[in-house]
């Protein structure tokens, strides 16, 4: 079970602080009006008497005006239209709020959206610093994350309800978003654009940490995958090159380059495996290995039949990527 | 067939006094009053039809032509949001040849003639006159008809080579689809005017007719702009 | 003055097969005029002039409005309990966390069909065909303009909801959502014919919308009683008119996008393809600059049917009736410029997105006045609370909510968070089921007995209120608050540690008791129909023209066309003012059109007879759909059989012009 935040009441960044303060705006003038626009229909219902079918109708009003109750009509209209207007309001100021939020001294990630993972490549100025990881963000408290947005395949939807709304992820047109998380914790995402068979499995995490944590942990990131130990590791390596996984996976430090899935290099530091779906456990991750399917239908990682001792191997190797 | 009466027909009732206030009755709704009698409203005296707004084939015409209408624009609409997002536009290949296209929005301007002339006929209730323009439009818009042939092979683009081509192929091919429902509309509506006897509202029938073929003509002329002139600026 | 003056005099027989062809009497020179009573040699000719021949060539020929409008209601109905089941299937799956029950593959046809049946099969059909019913006959004529085409429509639309459900059977259901974004239904990632089928059924539904469009509005401009200028037009029928030229405008822009995505996908054109110059937001554009002006559709006939409601059942007429239809007005046209409020989550410009927000704004304040003069008239009236009076209450509060929620999402950054979450879910189903269901149900309860001859029952109609109006809060009430726990739509599935379960449990609840109130609706129209009490020609005492004729009516609406002289023609007539049109044929299908603005007889209009051409042409178009998808020759072939069929259906026989011929007078 992974503890995470993922609501829109509970906001731990700028961005959703500003959202749920609007929405507490939001929340208080429309219950007010809902309340109040019942409170007259119930009084109109009790104080009108009762008249049957055959009651002849009042059909005074077809030729003469009824100016009391046009004001008090008219005054429900302009005070409606006041408060849409204090709405309004409300909503561009927030809107040009979000818009204005410092970026400087941004953390830059670029995001791309595929059918049914994420990929994240940490940008930097200086090149060697590089690297890139899937499904788990990791961000320092207190800095903005200015994310780039890019749709691989289908429309994607990056959302992470504690730090921010969503913004979509569109082959074929790039755009960003920008968020700050200001308290440390774990935050729970998921795609919100339907996008086919497992768009319910493909969650994100963002995990916000103190300054030197997250320094610790991007120093980690960047380096290439640990070198095989013992011998069960050392066949695991060549069982990941030597079967379909390298086909599909990269692995920093090895021969494995592909792109076409998560990047593998360090898959053991990660909570969770298939974008949210599984715990990132020995056995989890074994069963997972052996029939993907078998947790997310439909997914393009095929299943693959390994002896016994293969699969343990494997798992020894990916163990080790920390 | 007396020719000269036949061609001469719509200078001689243009000036008609008489034959232009029957024609402004005609399409003036309201022009014959219900009579009362006691409780009733008489309106056995009304006329059992009557041309321009007076008809429910114009409004039904002007509903399809507002359908019809919204989809090009909308069509043209794609056009320009794709040319937009284009650094090249073509994004490959030549313009339309415009030769062919100009001579269809000639063609088509000049087709708009024997329509009105016959829209006039069927107001005045001259069979010989309708049936003779009518055969007058049909052979133009067949040549409009050839001529769209010959634009189909000179767009120069597949619609499959790029979202340019997909563009001008579809924005075509709508207008073109129009026509060629429209011409057999007039086809057929003429054949009627062959089959004795004829009642009022098969004139009615060929107005409504005239009518929606001025849309027609006036659509392409934006289609046009866009086709031939968009790639070109 | 009330509807006595239509109604059937005491001891006369009803009208029923006359000895002598009118016909042969026109022919013999003798002509029959209608503008007598009931019992009239008039009405006996009006009655053999306008009935179907009986059977099923008659049912398959007719173009009565009535049969047509029931025909489609109807129809709509029972996809509208077929996609409720399919919702019932959902809401058992969302129930509990992990639940093995739907896997994904079904779950996203379940939705698809869902959301495409409820919105394209069953609420735009239904509000159409109500209006098809009711439209000719509050207008006070005889039929509506084009009765054949209205008649073609309706099989087209059949069989377009057949092809898609036939398709749901076969596997090859649509499975990219309602609204069929690419490029997850395009070419590439929308595999096999499921997308086919359902742009298919696009363009069948809203050709039958447009036509029937078309219809509606040329019957309300041009055919109501003499008399009923715009000013005393009901409400009702303005309703149906804003509806009808929004849909106008509207319907092309989602068969063209429709057309350009299956070209994507026969034809490899590249609409949607940014590798070669295409857009993926145009599809979004296009599908919702009808989308939003579609749940209009929904919604304003609905409000017709509150606007007919509440004055009958307060006993005087609506207050601020000239602000209401303003307001409907206002609506209509303020409709199109709220689309891009479902795409706030795209890349869009946010100066732009910030104008749809005050746009979405804007609309607020029209409804608003309408809700404030419907209690303006509960208030200074006086209440008859029967069945569908309690439904428009049930309106009252849930369309409010819906609308409340509205504005919440109708603010761009609120939106980024509730955009694609279970929040919208709630706010549109509040919308739609509050804003057009609950009325509908009135409508039903409310015009029962003037489709039927019969009255629903009362009881068991609370009973169905009452279940309905808690169930759906039940249902719904919680997935504002799963929305804003980050619950995202359109998931099969969701892990334990989310929490959402709670919620989702308490939400299929909910969609029991409403599934348990429909079906108590369904048996209290089978029973009523059986035993129910007879209704007269008037039993809620209301004033509008349709209550001025038989329960249910005759083949030709009104023995005498009505001659209106007040907004109320049944609560208020002028004491010199004529009462009713004399002239017309008995002995052929004639009906009077008349001027737009003040009503003023102007033609005599001869309807077209029953044929069997619209049923061959709908047949041949379908087949012409078929054709082109499965080989790009069949777009040009296929379009003979159509052709054929159209040319018959409007060539005229001798018979017709013959008579044509013997009634004409020249203009």
């Amino acid at each position: 079970m992974i503890e995470a935040l993922h609501d829109v009441q509970v906001p731990a960044g700028v961005q959703a602080q500003a959202i749920a303060h609007l929405w507490q705006w939001l929340l208080a003038i429309c219950t007010l009006v809902f309340v109040a626009v019942m409170v007259a229909l119930a009084i109109a219902l009790k104080r009108a008497p009762r008249a049957g079918a055959d009651a002849a109708p009042d059909v005074s009003s077809l030729w003469r005006s009824e100016p009391k109750v046009a004001r008090v009509v008219w005054i429900a209209v302009g005070v409606s239209t006041l408060l849409l207007l204090v709405l309004l309001g409300a909503s561009v100021f927030t809107d040009r709020a979000l818009a204005q939020m410092p970026l400087a001294d941004g953390l830059h990630i670029e995001l791309t959206a595929y059918d049914w993972w994420w990929d994240a490549r940490y940008d930097d100025a200086e090149p060697s610093r590089i690297f890139s990881t899937a499904n788990e963000l990791h961000v320092p408290v207190g800095r903005p994350v200015v994310v780039s947005l890019a749709g691989a395949d289908v429309i994607h939807s990056f959302w992470v309800p504690s730090l921010h709304g969503k913004k979509d992820l569109i082959p074929g047109r790039p755009t960003t978003i920008a968020f700050r998380a200001d308290r440390p914790g774990v935050y729970r995402g998921q795609c919100a654009e339907f996008c086919g068979y497992q768009h319910a499995h493909m969650a994100i995490f963002v995990v916000a940490e103190a300054p030197d944590d997250y320094e610790r942990w991007a120093a980690r990131q960047r380096e290439p995958a640990p070198e095989p130990v013992t011998g069960a590791q050392r066949r695991g390596r060549d069982v990941f090159l030597g079967r379909s996984c390298a086909m599909c996976h990269a692995v920093n430090g090895t021969t494995a380059q592909a792109r076409r899935a998560p990047d593998l290099t360090h898959v053991a530091s990660r909570m969770t495996l298939a974008a949210g779906t599984l715990v990132n456990t020995t056995s989890q991750r074994a069963a997972w290995i052996l029939d993907p399917q078998r947790f997310k239908p439909g997914a393009h990682m095929p299943p693959e039949s390994f002896a016994p001792d293969e699969l343990t191997a494997l798992n020894a190797y990916l163990e080790i990527l920390k | 067939m007396n020719l000269r009466r036949i061609v001469s027909g719509p200078m001689r009732a243009g000036n008609d006094a008489q034959a232009k206030a029957t024609r402004e009755r005609q399409t003036t709704p309201g022009s014959t009053p219900a009579i009362r009698r006691g409780d009733a409203l008489d309106v056995e005296h009304l006329p059992s039809y009557g041309f321009g707004t007076r008809s429910l084939m114009w409004w039904g015409t002007a509903g399809m032509s507002t359908i019809e209408g919204m989809g090009f624009a909308l069509m043209i609409a794609v056009y320009f949001d794709l040319k937009s997002r284009s650094q090249m536009w073509p994004n490959e290949g030549t313009p339309p040849q415009l030769l062919w296209g100009t001579l269809n929005l000639v063609l088509a301007l000049l087709s708009a003639v024997p329509s009105v002339f016959a829209d006039d006929a069927a107001k005045d209730r001259d069979l010989a006159r309708v049936r003779f323009w009518m055969i007058v439009f049909l052979v133009i818009g067949l040549g409009l008809l050839g001529v769209r042939w010959l634009e189909i092979n000179a767009l120069n683009v597949r619609w499959d080579a790029s979202a340019y081509g997909s563009a001008v192929w579809v924005l075509f091919g709508l207008h073109t689809f129009n026509v060629l429902t429209n011409y057999a509309d007039s086809v057929v509506v003429t054949a009627v005017m062959f089959k004795t006897p004829v009642d009022g509202k098969r004139y009615v029938d060929i107005a409504e007719n005239a009518g929606y073929w001025w849309f027609i003509v006036l659509t392409w002329i934006p289609i046009y702009a866009v086709v031939y002139w968009g790639p070109r600026f | 003055m009330n509807a006595d003056a239509y109604a059937l005099p005491a001891g006369a027989a009803p009208p029923g097969r006359s000895e002598r062809s009118p016909h042969e009497a026109a022919t013999r020179g003798e002509r029959v005029l209608d503008g007598e009573g009931w019992g009239s040699a008039a009405a006996l000719a009006l009655e053999h002039t306008w009935r179907d021949r009986p059977g099923l060539l008659g049912w398959l020929r007719t173009n009565d409005h009535k049969r047509i409008g029931l025909r489609f209601v109807v129809t709509a109905f029972v996809f509208f309990v077929a996609a409720g089941l399919l919702a019932a299937v959902m809401r058992a799956q969302l129930a509990f966390p992990d639940n093995p029950l739907v896997g994904p593959d079904l779950y996203n046809q379940l939705f698809t069909m869902h959301g495409t049946t409820m919105m394209f099969i069953f609420a735009v059909p239904v509000m159409q065909g109500m209006a098809v019913y009711l439209v000719p006959l509050m207008a006070g004529t005889r039929n509506t303009a084009f009765p054949r085409m209205t008649a073609c429509a309706y099989w087209l639309y059949l069989l377009g909801a057949l092809s898609l459900w036939i398709g749901f059977a076969l596997n090859t259901g649509g499975d990219a959502g309602w609204f069929a974004y690419v490029p997850l239904a395009g070419p590439q990632y929308g595999i096999g014919k499921r997308t086919d089928v359902w742009n298919n059924l696009i363009n069948l539904t809203e050709a039958m919308g447009l036509m029937v469009a078309v219809d509606l509005a040329t019957v309300i401009f041009k055919m109501r009683a003499p008399g009923m200028s715009l000013r005393r037009m009901p409400l009702f029928l303005w309703a149906s008119l804003v509806t009808s030229l929004m849909i106008i405008f509207a319907m092309p822009s989602v068969m063209l996008a429709a057309n350009l995505a299956q070209f994507d996908r026969t034809f490899a054109t590249h609409f949607f393809n940014p590798s070669e110059g295409g857009d993926v937001l145009i599809w979004q554009h296009l599908f919702w600059f009808f989308g939003h002006p579609e749940v209009y559709f929904i919604f304003i006939p609905a409000l017709g049917f509150v606007s007919s409601i509440i004055p009958t059942f307060a006993r005087r007429p609506m207050f601020g009736h000239d602000a209401v239809v303003l307001s409907l007005v206002a609506t209509g046209f303020l409709a199109f410029g709220l689309w891009v409020h479902h795409m706030f989550a795209t890349n869009l410009p946010e100066l732009g997105k910030s104008f749809f927000t005050a746009m979405s704004y804007m609309i607020a304040i029209p409804t608003a006045v309408q809700i404030f003069c419907w209690i303006a008239t509960l208030w200074t009236g006086r209440i008859n609370l029967r069945t569908p009076l309690l439904y428009v209450l049930g309106f009252f509060a849930i369309l409010v909510l819906g609308g409340l929620t509205g504005i919440m999402v109708g603010s761009v950054p609120f939106d980024l968070q509730a955009h694609d979450s279970y929040f919208v879910v709630a706010h549109l189903h509040y919308v739609l089921l509050g804003g057009a269901v609950f009325p509908l149900f009135g409508a039903f309860f409310y015009w029962f007995p003037k489709f039927t001859g019969r009255m629903m029952g009362e009881r068991l109609g609370r009973w169905q209120f009452t279940l309905f109006f808690i169930g759906f809060n039940v249902a719904f009430f919680p997935m504002h608050i799963l929305g804003l726990a980050g619950m995202p739509r359109r998931i099969y599935t969701y892990a334990a540690e989310t929490g959402w379960g709670p919620l989702n449990l308490v939400a299929t609840i909910g969609a029991v008791v409403i599934a348990v109130s429909i079906l108590l609706f369904v048996i209290n129209v089978v029973r009523s129909l059986a035993k129910g009490e007879a209704a007269s020609a008037d039993p809620w005492g209301a004033g509008t023209l349709e209550w001025a004729t038989l329960s249910p009516p005759p083949a030709f609406n009104f023995v005498a066309l009505p001659v209106v002289a007040s907004r109320e023609p049944l609560w208020a007539r002028e004491a010199d003012e004529p009462t009713h049109v004399r002239g017309l044929s008995a002995q052929t299908r004639e009906g009077l059109v008349t001027t737009v603005l003040d009503a003023r007889p102007d033609v005599r209009y001869s309807y077209p007879t029953p044929t069997i051409w619209p049923v061959v042409a709908a047949i041949t178009v379908v087949g012409w759909l078929f054709w082109s998808a499965m080989t790009p020759s069949g777009m040009f072939y296929g379009l003979i059989p159509p052709a054929i069929a159209f040319i018959a259906w409007y060539w005229p026989t001798q018979k017709e012009t013959a008579e044509q011929l013997l009634l004409e007078r020249r203009p």
